[in-house]
């Protein structure tokens, strides 16, 4: 098992190169290979969506993936959300979040937002229905949800503009 | 006019770095050098190890070291004992602690049985299945009354028996309260285990840094302090030679304060043994089965009443189910023994406890803290006697409030934190109204839940009211000081979890400096930057780190004020600390920056005053005198689903005094989580035991937490009975929002089903068991034994 592969992969714009082992989960790949700690381990067995990333674009669970098949491939992770370090620069999901309360320990943080980049970008205009039903495969154990949902409201109210 | 920031719904200053992925947790500490720890747990509940084989681990490549208990040597020893007994006349009390590895015996499935320390996480777990045990299995013991009977296998082989405490405690005399009775409502109550299921699991990162003699320990608990203090003894350093940082923790919620865990003790000592950082994340199977549990109750209760609803005394013999250590000490049945009044005058109350040892993981507080298990059989207790009498559900508890000009309201027994159980403020009817009020209480009862019925549907509605103890002693500590820069650091020891304390405390600064909230800068949570203190826990960081947190605000605005007046020379009344600055009041350009007044505080040359001391800076603490008491009311509507027994919550309202509030944004978010909790408890989550004592369910595929699709928007409302305790007149919230769910959720059942003879006298529930209890199936687990 021990023997090293290449694996090259695009992260929030970012080209890196590394040798894993082929099991080497893709969520340990990013969080201690690449030290992008902003995706979050909450069960490593697909449940609590809390290492949700984007992968070309699409959200995903990176507990469910190993490093090397992503070998090529474009991710985005929540450290890439901002366009700078200032509170302006935050992605209007971040700045919902913020202002609604949208989160306590921020521990699930990170998973909800990657979820919610792709929802928001195809549904610019949610029911409170469907945000929940979009929620619905993030586990937040502190929040009860709501403030969550007012978050995903406020942040669709900036984006449309 | 000075700008008001005690009250507020300012933002988090702490959210920019959660969102962006910044925020320190301790997984994300890499050091160089690093190693990876990985444990061998048992899969067995109870049982005799009779070998452990480790030659092969050693062997692997990348395995750096293995140990058993055997290898610990001197260090092995059970784990300290962290609340003594309360002193209650009579009681008997047996201390089992856990211990860091198992010794000759398994006592609960998933205790550690061996470590490895490997370069890896990987090899580190490669090898720990490479390792070995042979074990004789022994019958276990999972059944809380069946853990009594004389012939039950014995947990700790010492003891004559599975019994870990023994508690009485009696007001009044309930014996002449039932013979005085018109009516007595007696009935059985079982409260099953759940687990807090923090989305951050536990972890230790441990670093011995042999040149500087010093240890860092990067740790997932709610105590840094008692834990520094606990680790320097164990490993024979100072305190100073110690540094425990709990940095940003994803959820705490109780069981992160154990103190101390298996792992909590071994991780610093390997660092030590190997002079090279150490890791140990745990993965969500282990948290099932190493991180503690809690509820686990069965009562049998009764309550005296007369013909009109007034509650005489109450009885309520329960046993409570420790698992298989009790480190914790005997606050969770005492707070299920503490809570149960509630919000009423009863007069005469005899209540027993017993503590049991079982082949489980070991139980300690999980918010709500044993208080939901008293307000469920009080509560039903409430309910089942309404109906007896005819009576409508609202009255017979407002007939039995403690009135507000009662207070303070001696209960007469002794309380988790020693002292009596005395309600320090209260005003229980107007929450009940407003509550009334808002969910729409008659309308509902006289023209809706008819008029569906009518329709064939299954709604129901439910009210309940509860207590809850909160800001315990003894005491927190905090240092406020103004820096150059005019901003101003915070130093508390208590760690954080979520609940805001980086936002809030810095508002109770900003109170009294002038100084806006996003210049306050918190530092909590490590052992370094502030030296005492006791933890996060029973609701506690706002009274009372909040409170020594606005004493020492105070001692520095007074120190301003001083110093400002002799530098402007006008007298200190007619100055006023506004935007960062001190300035005479109504002349803004008589303005003195707070970083100049810091600077000037702290000179570098020349001469000071005899016994000043440097800085603007103050170091204040506070203890209260007894913890402070709130309150609430929840109420809900539901709906059944005939066919399938799902639950859809139509409405749910919360009702809730918590004395002053610091941030109304920062409790709804407490509140709404807890109800979630609350949700999940009642309806959803439970713990399966084989009858060996293995847990069937360790996974979020089959202990299913609450989703957003589960959990319905509240509707909140405050009440503010101020605590007369502290001077900020708050009371804790923390906990509140999970405590009476249980039995809300029992009586908006019962009423939705509404089947005739129908009880519901246990949580949790779920719509398989509803369907049991309809078909009037008599399970184990509420079949009376004897
Ligand atoms: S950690 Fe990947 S889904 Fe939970
Ligand atoms: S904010 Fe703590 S788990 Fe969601």
């Amino acid at each position: 098992m021990n023997e090293h592969i290449a694996v090259t992969v695009t992260v929030n714009g970012q080209e890196y190169t590394r040798q894993v082992e082929p099991r080497m989960l893709l969520s340990d790949f990013l969080r201690h290979e690449l030290d992008l700690t902003g995706t979050h381990v909450g069960c490593e067995h697909g449940v609590c969506g809390a290492c949700t990333i984007l992968l070309n674009g699409e959200p995903v669970r990176s507990c469910l993936l190993f490093a090397v098949q992503v070998q090529g491939q474009a991710i985005t992770t929540v450290e890439g959300l901002a366009s700078g370090p200032d509170p302006e620069d935050l992605h209007p999901l971040q700045q919902g979040f913020w202002e609604a309360h949208g989160l306590q320990c921020g521990f699930c943080t990170p998973g909800f937002l990657m979820t919610l980049v792709p929802f928001l970008e195809e549904n610019p205009d949610p029911t409170e229905a469907e945000i929940r039903e979009a929620l619905s495969g993030n586990l937040c154990r502190c929040t009860g949800y709501q403030k969550i949902v007012e978050a995903v409201q406020l942040a669709a109210e900036k984006m449309r503009g | 006019m000075t700008t008001r920031y005690f009250g507020k719904p300012i933002k988090r200053n702490e959210d920019p770095r959660l969102l962006t992925g910044q925020a320190l947790f301790v997984d994300d500490v890499h050091l160089p050098d690093m190693l990876h720890v990985a444990f061998v747990r048992s899969d067995l509940a109870h049982a005799r190890i009779r070998r452990i084989d480790t030659a092969a681990a050693r062997e692997r490549p990348g395995v750096v070291a293995v140990y058993t208990a055997e290898d610990l040597g001197d260090y092995w020893r059970p784990g300290p004992l962290l609340v003594p007994p309360p002193p209650v006349k009579d009681i008997v009390f047996h201390q089992r602690t856990q211990v860091p590895l198992a010794k000759d015996k398994v006592r609960h499935a998933g205790e550690a049985v061996a470590m490895v320390v490997a370069e890896s996480r990987y090899i580190a777990e490669d090898a720990a299945e490479e390792i070995f045990v042979e074990y004789e299995p022994l019958p276990g013991v999972v059944d809380l009354e069946e853990a009594l009977q004389p012939d039950a296998p014995r947990v700790h082989e010492d003891l004559e028996s599975n019994l870990a405490a023994h508690v009485i405690q009696e007001k009044g005399s309930y014996a002449t309260a039932r013979e005085q009775a018109d009516v007595v409502i007696s009935r059985r109550f079982v409260y099953d285990r759940g687990t807090a299921a923090a989305m951050e699991n536990r972890g230790i990162v441990a670093h011995w840094d042999f040149k500087s003699q010093h240890l860092t320990v990067w740790d997932t608990t709610q105590a840094p302090i008692p834990i520094r203090n606990g680790l320097a003894a164990m490993l024979g350093l100072s305190e100073h030679q110690v540094r425990v940082i709990a940095p940003f923790i994803g959820g705490g919620f109780g069981p992160k304060i154990m103190m101390f865990y298996p792992e909590e003790m071994l991780l610093p000592w390997v660092s030590m043994q190997l002079k090279r950082p150490v890791k140990w994340i745990e993965d969500r199977e282990e948290n099932f089965y190493a991180t503690t549990q809690e509820r686990g109750q069965i009562h049998q209760a009764e309550m005296a009443l007369t013909q009109d609803g007034r509650i005489l005394g109450v009885k309520d013999v329960f046993l409570h189910d420790t698992g298989a250590y009790d480190p914790y000490g005997l606050t969770v049945p005492i707070n299920s023994q503490c809570t149960l009044l509630g919000c009423y005058d009863v007069p005469n109350y005899y209540s027993e406890f017993r503590v049991v040892f079982t082949n489980k993981p070991i139980v300690t507080p999980y918010r709500g803290a044993g208080r939901q298990h008293g307000v469920f059989v009080m509560e039903r207790l409430l309910d089942l006697a309404a109906r007896e009498l005819g009576l409508d559900r609202a009255e017979i508890r407002r007939r039995n409030f403690i009135p507000p000009d009662k207070f303070p309201y001696n209960n007469q027994i002794i309380y988790q934190d020693f002292a009596p159980l005395v309600y320090d403020s209260g005003n229980y009817e107007p929450a009940l109204d407003k509550a009334l009020e808002l969910i729409d209480y008659q309308r509902f009862i006289q023209e809706e839940q008819p008029r569906l019925r009518a329709e064939g549907r299954k709604v129901g509605l439910g009210i309940v009211t509860y207590v809850e103890g909160t800001g315990i002693g003894p005491y927190e500590g905090a240092r406020v000081t103004v820096e150059a820069s005019g901003k101003v650091s915070v130093a508390t020891g208590i760690g954080t979890q979520g609940q805001g304390h980086f936002t809030s405390f810095a508002q109770l600064v900003a109170e009294q400096l002038g100084v806006d909230v996003g210049d306050i800068f918190l530092v909590t949570g490590d052992t370094d930057q502030f030296y005492w203190g006791a933890g996060t826990f029973a609701s506690r960081g706002a009274v009372v780190a909040g409170n020594a947190i606005h004493a020492g605000a105070q001692a520095v605005r007074r120190k301003i004020l001083k110093m400002a007046s002799e530098e402007l020379e006008v007298a200190e009344e007619d100055l006023e600390l506004v935007d960062g600055t001190v300035r005479v009041k109504g002349v803004p350009d008589s303005a003195i920056k707070l970083g100049e007044l810091a600077v000037k505080a702290n000179p570098l040359r020349g001469a000071v005053k005899p016994d000043a001391e440097p800085g603007l800076e103050a170091t204040a603490y506070f203890g209260p005198e007894r913890g402070a008491t709130a309150s609430g009311v929840h109420a809900m509507i539901l709906e059944i689903d005939p066919e399938t027994m799902l639950v859809e919550i139509q409405k749910y309202v919360v009702v809730h005094d918590c004395g002053k509030v610091i941030n109304p944004l920062i409790l709804e978010g407490q509140i709404q989580g807890g109800v979630a909790q609350g949700i999940g408890n009642a309806f959803y989550e439970q713990l399966f035991f084989s009858e060996n004592g293995t847990l069937l369910n360790a996974s979020f595929m089959d202990y299913l937490l609450p989703t957003a699709t589960d959990v319905p928007a509240i509707i909140s409302d405050h009440l503010e009975t101020p605590s007369p305790l502290n001077p900020l007149g708050v009371k804790g919230a923390g906990e509140a929002g999970a405590i009476p769910v249980g039995p809300l959720f029992a009586q908006a059942v019962e009423d939705a089903l509404d089947i005739p003879g129908l009880e519901i006298r246990e949580i949790p529930l779920s719509p398989n068991r509803l369907f049991e209890l309809i078909r009037g199936e008599r399970t184990e687990r509420e079949a009376d034994h004897g």
